[in-house]
Order: C-alpha cells, then structure tokens, then sequence
C-alpha cells in the first residue's frame, strides 16, 4: 500500500506572535516551527498502517522553502519512508494553490490512501485536502477521528456533536485527519539517525493560478478600559442607557 | 498507585530562547534534544511527583529509555548503542534531569559508569555480551566505587581483590551510596588487588554478577533528596568470582576516574536541565500568578530574580554546550570537566532555591516541580566530585601546588 501524508511547517501556536513589517504575515523571528498538529496525526496513522501491514511505504510531502526540509526529515525519523519538498520560497496563503502544486506531484504517484491533517494549526483553513481531493478527482472524508483500512476500502469515523457518523468509500481515497485518532510519536534517537539516510527530494512547486492574496494581517485593538458607571440600584437606568445608546447592545 | 495527585501540571517549556542558543546546534542535535523532551513531558512529568513522594523510581521507563536509545547513547553503534555525538549525549542528560535528576542519574550510571567502563576496559567478550543489553535496559548496572569511610578519598579504599592460585578471585569489602544498586544485575566494582597500596595504583574493575554468593544489596532508607532514584549499599562478604570477571585493561584509580569525568560531563548538562525546569516553572508561575492585582511578575524584584536565573542558565549551557564540542574533538580535559560540573550545579542549585521562593508557598508542594528539584540539586552537588573538591582540581591545576597532600 502507497500512501502519501502532506505536511504544513508551522509556528509553534505557544510563541509570541508579531506582525512582520510586511503587514502581510508575522514576524518569523524567535518563533520555534514545528509540523501542524493535525499533521503529526496524519503522519502517525500513515507509519501505523504500514506498521500494521508490515508493507507499504509512506511518502511525506511539503510545500515551502528549504526549511521545510527540517520538517520532513522529522516525520522519516518517525518512521516515513521518502520525503518530497515542493521548494517554493515565498509564503502561500492560497490553499487551491497549494492544492495544486501537491495534486501535481502526486496525480501520478499510485498512492491509495492520501492523508492530510484536516487543518494547518496556523492558518485554520481547512480547505487543502478537500481542494486536493476534487483535483484528483478522489473521494475525500474529512475530519475523522477513527480510520481502518481493509480490502480496497477505507473505513472512517466523524465526530458530530453528541453523534458520530461511519462513512466508508472505495480507495484511492483522501481522508483529512482530526485530533484523537493517535498521538504523533516522538521519534527514537536511531530513527532520528536513519532518517538521514532515508531519500529526501527536492522539486519546484508547480502552483498554478494564485486565486487571491493576504491583503492585511492587524492585532485587534487594545479594549479601552472599562468604566464604573455608579453603585446600587440608582445606577441602573443610566446603566440601560448607556448599553442602548453607547454600547447599542440593547 | 494512588490517583496522582499531584498531576503535576504540565510544565510546559518556554519556547523562547532569548540567546538563540539553538542556532549553536546542529538540526540533529536540536531534533535529539526535542525528542527526548517529549518523552519527559509525557511520560516522566506527569508521574515523577508521586515517585518522589513514594520514595520509588520508576521502573517502567527503563524499557522505553532503552528502545528510544537513550542509555549509553555516546557509545558505537556496532554494540547496539545510538553512537552519537558527545553533545546530543548532554541534551539527552539536560532534558532526562529536566524531568528529574534521579531519571538523569540512572541514565548517567548505566551509560557514563557501567556501559563505559566495559567498553573502555572490557574483553571484547564482555562488551558483547553486556553493552548490547545494557542498550536496551534488558540489563541494569551499578558502579561500586565509594565506601562508607571513602568518598572523596577512594585511594583509601578497603575493598579487596584476592587472586587464588586458580586465577579467580575473592572479593570482599562494601561500597556505599551506589544508584541503581538494588536494580542491577551487575556491578561495576572497583577493589585494590594488594594490600600495601596506600595510592591506590593495584586498584582494578571488577564484573560482580547480582545473585553471587555472598554478596548482598541493601537499599538506602530516609532519603530526603532523590527519592525518585534507587540508592543502595553493596555487602561483599568472600564472593568468589571466575578469572574472567575483571576488566582486563584497567589499571589503577585513573580507570574509575575516568569513567567519573564522562559521568560528571553528563552531569554539567543534567544540571542545566533542573534549572530550566525550574526557571520554566517560575517564569509560567511569575506571569499567570496575580498579587496586588497584578501578575507578579510585573513586580521588579521577581524579574530581577528571573533574570538572574536565565543568565545563570545561559552561561551554563554556553559552557557545557562548549565543553561538549571540545569533548568531541578529543581536547577537553578532566579539569575542564571539574569546572563545568562544579558550575552548573551549584547555579542549578540556586536557580532551584529561587524558584522556590517566587512559587511562595505552592512552591512546597510536590505539585510544582521546584522544590524536588532543590532538593535533589543537594545530591547533585555532593555526588561525583563535590563542589569542594572540584574547588581543589581547579585550584591545584591553577596553583600547580596540591591541596589534597
């Protein structure tokens, strides 16, 4: 079994964030970057399954510049098999167009099972797997929390509020991946070793038409302080007053 | 086990690096250190508070130490060990003692004190029945130097090598204050093999298999530092062991010294470890804990506190970090080492008292992470080289003139 597993290098969400003087992205200086969450999930099915089967091998795929190298070469010390950078250097908010560039370099790659984590942890777009899917024309579940794989078919779990829904579609498949379905290992000190063995490649990210750009990034505004209006009961219809005319909240 | 109580909160790394020390490290290295950091905040923090409480080290991160590659990890490949790099060794130590300094001290042991020293002096025959093993934690090691009436003096030491007729020995004498002692399955044991040796040049390594004859391991009670940690005193009593059990190629009270450096070197990096931990916590404590209706850490003399703590931290990794690379290019030297240990303790130690106090009284609580550390830190500061005879080493490498004679 081929599977792929596309992973977004992303800011640790723990760091302080400044906006960079662009005003179109933030201040990358002093930030830790790690993999997006979701994709960790994503690369720890993937390695279970091929665990589990004792055959098949996972690809890992990222977009970006050549620090996203670093990223890759984590998910091989998990366990991954090859590792794919599509360099492009520029920051990329458009996810069809990330979309894109990964449906290019794995249309024809025979891969049964394409996972994706179901959201970058930075970004919050949810709109790369599903963007992927419908360009390689596969059949996508998204945000599942449970996944087995069996006979041509791919068996999934989705989280409702209070209800979950089994859905199962013949493979090859995308799934997007939500939290609880496996914790991403921290790698071993030998797969840390091996995977500076394991083959990693380096193609240009054929993006396609760039659909819209990040136009602005702001801070809220600071909230202005809070006043006291009076005490007891006597404030209460200037209170009133205030929320209706001021406030317009009632 | 209880139902922890003390869930230890999460201590959550800071995930600033005001110095930009990691760009001092190789992308290797860095992916090492974070490793094995997520295995302490997973698997070490959430329980070490109840083991120290219980006085009991825990056990059942032996297997996955092993399987991760942390144990012996500076040792080849070809014995089934992880072969790296001096430095990735440290961060393995920094971030282990980060979680606790007992988990340091086992590692440290079986690595630095008893996989060393069998492949420093050992047969070929018994480094391979043993380091691959030992890699794994299938096996466990203590290291038997220090006696009752000889801690900072071994060349006293009373513990006897008899060589019979037949080539084995007799072994007989105690050793004290050994970690790990009570888990292992073999000691790494240290005897005079003459009688009139006030120097301690006949002194010898010995392979004592737990379960020989007359021998016997008793653990330490009372502790009041490292509880999470095994301590245990070893009983030699006419225990007869083969020909084969010495370690061949050691030679005099240099070859258990030897092995102290490589253990104290871990310990300049273990150290450094506590105090992050510590400083994480006050840092996280100082901003989140409000007083006079404000965090307390917008109060001036909690930040100059924290800004003594990281500069201290800073200072200390900057010197491990180069004595690691001077280790790995084959320069460093044992005074080196004692300089480095001495440091980075003894800071840690204050960092631990400091957080302590900024944690007010939740700092007394096992729920929070200083105070165990602080305490800890005091056995730190006395095991492997106390600070004062550190103080000596440098002394005498500074003055040429010894102050122990």
């Amino acid at each position: 079994m081929k599977l792929a597993v596309c992973i977004k290098r992303v800011p640790d969400m723990e760091g302080r964030f400044k906006i960079a003087a662009s005003g179109t992205g933030i201040d990358e200086a002093g930030l830790k970057y790690d993999m997006s969450d979701f994709d960790g999930y994503a690369a720890e099915v993937a390695i279970q399954i091929t665990e589990k089967l004792g055959a098949g091998e996972v690809t890992v795929i990222s977009l970006g510049p050549d620090v996203v190298q670093e990223t890759l070469r984590k998910a091989l010390s998990m366990g991954a098999h090859r590792a794919v950078q599509l360099k492009h250097d520029a920051p990329v908010s458009d996810g069809l167009a990330v979309a894109t560039a990964l449906a290019a370099e794995l249309k024809d790659g025979g891969y049964d099972l394409i996972l994706c984590g179901r959201m970058a942890v930075d970004t919050q777009n949810r709109s790369t797997g599903i963007f992927l899917a419908e360009l390689l024309g596969l059949p996508v579940i998204s945000a599942i929390s449970q996944l087995n794989v069996e006979g041509g078919v791919v068996k999934a779990r989705r989280e409702l509020e209070g209800a979950y829904e089994l859905i199962e579609c013949p493979l090859p498949a995308v799934v997007t991946i939500d939290e609880g379905i496996a914790r991403a290992r921290y790698p071993s000190l030998k797969g840390i070793m091996a995977a500076k063995k394991k083959p990693l490649e380096v193609k240009p990210a054929h993006l396609g038409a760039i659909t819209y750009q990040l136009e602005k990034m702001e801070l809220p505004a600071e909230r202005a302080a809070g006043r006291i209006v009076g005490e007891g009961k006597d404030a209460v219809p200037e209170l009133v007053r205030l929320l209706k005319e001021e406030a317009k909240v009632l | 086990m209880t139902d922890s109580l003390l869930g230890s909160p999460v201590l959550k790394p800071r995930t600033g690096d005001l110095y930009n020390i990691d760009a001092a490290l190789t992308e290797e290295e860095r992916a090492i250190r974070d490793s094995v950091r997520a295995f302490v905040d997973e698997k070490v923090i959430p329980i070490i508070g109840q083991c120290y409480i219980d006085g009991r080290f825990p056990t059942e991160l032996i297997g996955e130490m092993g399987a991760q590659g942390y144990l012996g990890a500076n040792l080849p490949e070809a014995y089934g060990c992880a072969g790296l790099s001096n430095v990735a060794y440290g961060l393995i130590n920094q971030e282990l003692e980060r979680g606790d300094s007992g988990i340091r001290s086992f590692a440290s042991v079986q690595g630095s004190l008893v996989m060393y020293p069998i492949f420093t002096f050992g047969s070929e025959e018994q480094k391979r029945h043993w380091l691959p093993r030992m890699a794994t934690g299938e096996a466990i090691g203590c290291f038997g130097l220090t006696e009752p009436d000889y801690g900072s003096n071994p060349a006293g030491m009373i513990t006897r090598a008899r060589q019979q007729k037949d080539g084995t020995w007799v072994l007989n004498g105690a050793k004290m204050w050994i970690t790990n002692g009570s888990l292992s399955h073999v000691g790494v044991v240290w005897a005079k093999t003459e009688d009139n040796d006030p120097d301690g040049n006949s002194v010898r390594g010995f392979l004592v298999p737990t379960g020989a004859k007359g021998y016997t391991i008793k653990e330490t009670k009372g502790k009041l530092s490292l509880r999470a940690s095994m301590t245990s005193e070893l009983v030699f009593s006419d225990v007869h062991l083969p020909a084969d059990a010495i370690l061949p190629q050691s030679g005099g009270l240099k070859s258990p010294l030897m092995c102290l450096t490589q253990a104290r070197y871990g310990i300049a990096w273990g150290a450094m470890g506590a105090a992050i931990a510590c400083y994480d916590e006050a840092l996280s404590y100082a901003k989140t804990r409000v007083m006079f209706d404000r965090p307390i850490g917008g109060f001036q003399i909690q930040q100059v506190r924290l800004a003594d703590m990281l500069t201290e931290i800073v200072k200390g990794q900057l010197l491990a970090l180069h004595l690691g690379r001077m280790k790995d290019a084959g320069t460093y030297t044992p005074q080196q080492v004692s300089l480095a240990k001495r440091n980075n303790v003894s800071v840690a130690a204050d960092i631990a008292r400091e957080a302590r106090r900024l944690l007010g009284a939740n700092g007394i609580l096992a729920e929070y992470h200083a105070m165990r550390h602080m305490a800890n830190l005091e056995s730190v500061y006395t095991y492997e080289g106390t600070h004062d005879i550190h103080s000596l080493v440098i002394g005498m490498a500074e003055t040429g003139i010894n102050a122990f004679k």
